[in-house]
């Protein structure tokens, strides 16, 4: 492990925080290190987004609260992110993330340093976990009401209520709306574990439904049963599945 | 008597029924010592005890309307008496009309005066046995009241203890101050005072006193100053409060939180600039002052502002006035609405 300071070749530095001078602050401290060079400054994840997938930094700062998607949910966007280091006021919910997934976090204000620490530390090496691994502990309070999802270019935020199910798909999951469905790195325990479980009910190991949704339950042959949808998809149910929806919905 | 289940007001019953053939035996045995016909004795303690009953359920009555004091307690007395002198009467009616046996009547007719004697005497004890009870339930309802009032307002206490904290809050402007005293000292110091302000304002009220209007808003005018400096361009606020209405009272730190809530949804819901509303007017009766915040109706959460900021706010009212009506929220399109009523006393 070596430190930045003896990397040689350049680094290309993002600054993703939405308040201006919480983004002037990391950006004076950063003048301090010359081989870091500042590409992008960007006030909310889709610019963040954007501003990765044009200059590929080596490393980003990158604030929690932010306007219409958090900064977890900017890096779930993300295929290859760089490496992460959080500046955030308070957020009790995300230290865990930090710890699991940043290589350091910067509680505001903090100083020059503790700053240049974070800089110093974990050092040139991506990061060891991939964002989808970001442990179900580091689901923000949004993550229970709305998913994050990129379609081509295209940012969307879904409100759960618009999720009619999740379906595995390989190392993704296929979130399905009205309007189509989307696909997502993530896993289904993932979902299932933030997602309200009033809610969303895991009626087979592949399909994760929203209740919301259902209209029937219908017998096939041999004790097996298929759920019906207010669009008219069916969805199967396993034996346990099976047992699980019927205590959640008292019948 | 007053007992407040069926069971209870059963076992009630059959206490009173026990206890009035008790003494509806003692007195028909102590007819017979007197030479009283064992049939006469027993009709006689049956009505004697009948009319004594309704005696002292009358007088517990009395007693539980109008409260003896120290000063109206000649009246229990004379009323005590006015009651057996009618009871009494009633009772030698009756037993004139039940039992037609000359030497009996006689007897009757001997003891009215002392049978006068013995109800007032018991009035007198049933009227202080029942006010003694009665004083001593109630002084068990209000104590088991004002334990709960103090166990609401302790948690209502707590609850405004942690609003203002505000640490998220705090800690960005803390940030934000560190910037600016690299950059623009002079803003950094301007900005250290607008925070100063503010907290010593937030700390130095009480949870439940009244301040005007004009008070509140110019403490509301500290923490916007602050927060943008924290957004920069992208906070715009707009507070216009009538004349009429500077000078009605509302309880402190009521708007703040409000304000706060509508500035955390309408930064974190939308991009770019976005507007914050405040009007303030009075009626004859309210102070109304209505907050407007942007929203955006295809990702926005389910409840938005069903956050602590305004469920705290909600309670803390209806603990101040008793009412839940005075608090309500309305959507459309692209606004969001936040009402807040404060009646005027």
């Amino acid at each position: 492990m070596r430190p930045f300071l003896k990397f040689n070749k350049r680094m290309n530095v993002v600054i993703i925080d939405d308040e201006p001078l919480a983004r002037g602050i990391v950006k004076e401290y950063l003048s301090g290190f010359p081989q870091a060079k500042l590409v992008a400054e960007c006030s909310d994840g889709f610019e963040g987004v954007k501003a990765i997938a044009q200059h590929q930094p080596d490393l980003i700062f990158l604030d929690i609260q932010m306007p219409k998607i958090n900064g977890f949910e900017m890096l779930e966007l993300i295929d290859n992110p760089p490496s992460v280091i959080f500046t955030t006021a308070f957020d009790e919910y995300a230290i865990k993330a930090f710890e699991a997934y940043a290589i350091d976090y910067l509680l505001k204000p903090f100083s020059k340093e503790r700053f240049d620490k974070a800089m110093n530390k974990g050092f040139g090496q991506k990061n060891v976990q991939l964002p989808e691994k970001l442990s179900e502990e580091a689901a923000s309070p949004e993550s229970q009401n709305r998913v994050v999802v990129k379609k081509g270019q295209n940012i969307v935020v879904l409100p759960v209520q618009r999720i009619h199910y999740f379906e595995a798909f390989d190392d993704y999951v296929k979130i399905h709306t009205t309007e189509g469905f989307y696909l997502k790195k993530k896993t289904m325990s993932y979902f299932q574990k933030t997602l309200e479980a009033s809610q969303f009910v895991r009626v087979h190991r592949s399909y994760l439904l929203n209740l919301q949704e259902l209209t029937r339950i219908e017998p096939m042959e041999k004790d097996n049963h298929v759920v019906l949808l207010k669009n008219g998809t069916r969805i199967p149910l396993s034996q346990s599945g099976y047992t699980k929806l019927r205590s959640v919905l008292g019948i | 008597m007053i007992e407040k289940n069926t069971s209870g007001k059963f076992n009630g019953l059959i206490f009173i029924a026990a206890w009035l053939a008790l003494w509806t035996c003692i007195q028909t045995w102590l007819l017979v010592q007197y030479g009283i016909p064992l049939r006469f004795a027993v009709i006689d303690a049956v009505v004697t005890q009948c009319c004594l009953m309704i005696d002292a359920y009358a007088e517990i009555m009395m007693v539980r309307f109008f409260r003896p004091t120290k000063k109206n307690s000649l009246y229990f007395l004379i009323a005590g008496a006015v009651l057996s002198l009618l009871f009494v009467n009633v009772l030698n009616t009756l037993l004139n009309f039940l039992i037609q046996d000359i030497r009996y009547l006689q007897m009757l007719k001997d003891t009215l005066l002392l049978r006068f004697v013995f109800l007032w005497l018991m009035m007198g004890f049933i009227g202080t046995a029942g006010w003694l009870w009665l004083y001593w339930k109630e002084q068990n309802e209000e104590k088991s009241q004002r334990q709960a009032a103090e166990k609401l307002l302790r948690e209502a206490e707590l609850s405004s203890l942690r609003e203002q904290l505000q640490p998220h809050f705090l800690f960005n402007s803390l940030n934000s101050i560190s910037s600016l005293v690299g950059t623009q000292p002079e803003q950094a110091r301007k900005m250290v005072e607008q925070l100063s302000d503010f907290l010593r304002g937030t700390i130095k009220k009480e949870s439940n006193q009244f301040v005007s209007l004009r008070e509140e808003l110019h403490h509301l005018q500290l923490y916007l100053d602050i927060e943008k400096i924290r957004f920069g361009h992208r906070l715009i606020t707009n507070v216009e409060a009538e004349a009429t209405a500077q000078e009605m009272k509302l309880p402190s730190l009521l708007l703040q939180p409000v304000l706060e809530n509508a500035i955390k949804f309408g930064l974190y819901d939308n991009l770019g600039e976005v507007a914050i509303m405040m009007t303030a007017r009075g009626d004859q009766n309210n102070l109304i002052v209505e907050i407007k915040n942007p929203f955006d109706p295809a990702s926005a959460l389910p409840k938005p502002g069903t956050g602590f900021g305004l469920s705290s706010i909600q309670r803390r009212l209806s603990l101040l006035f008793y009412r839940n009506d005075l608090l309500t929220t309305q959507q459309n399109e692209n606004t969001f609405t936040t009402t807040i009523k404060i009646p005027q006393r």
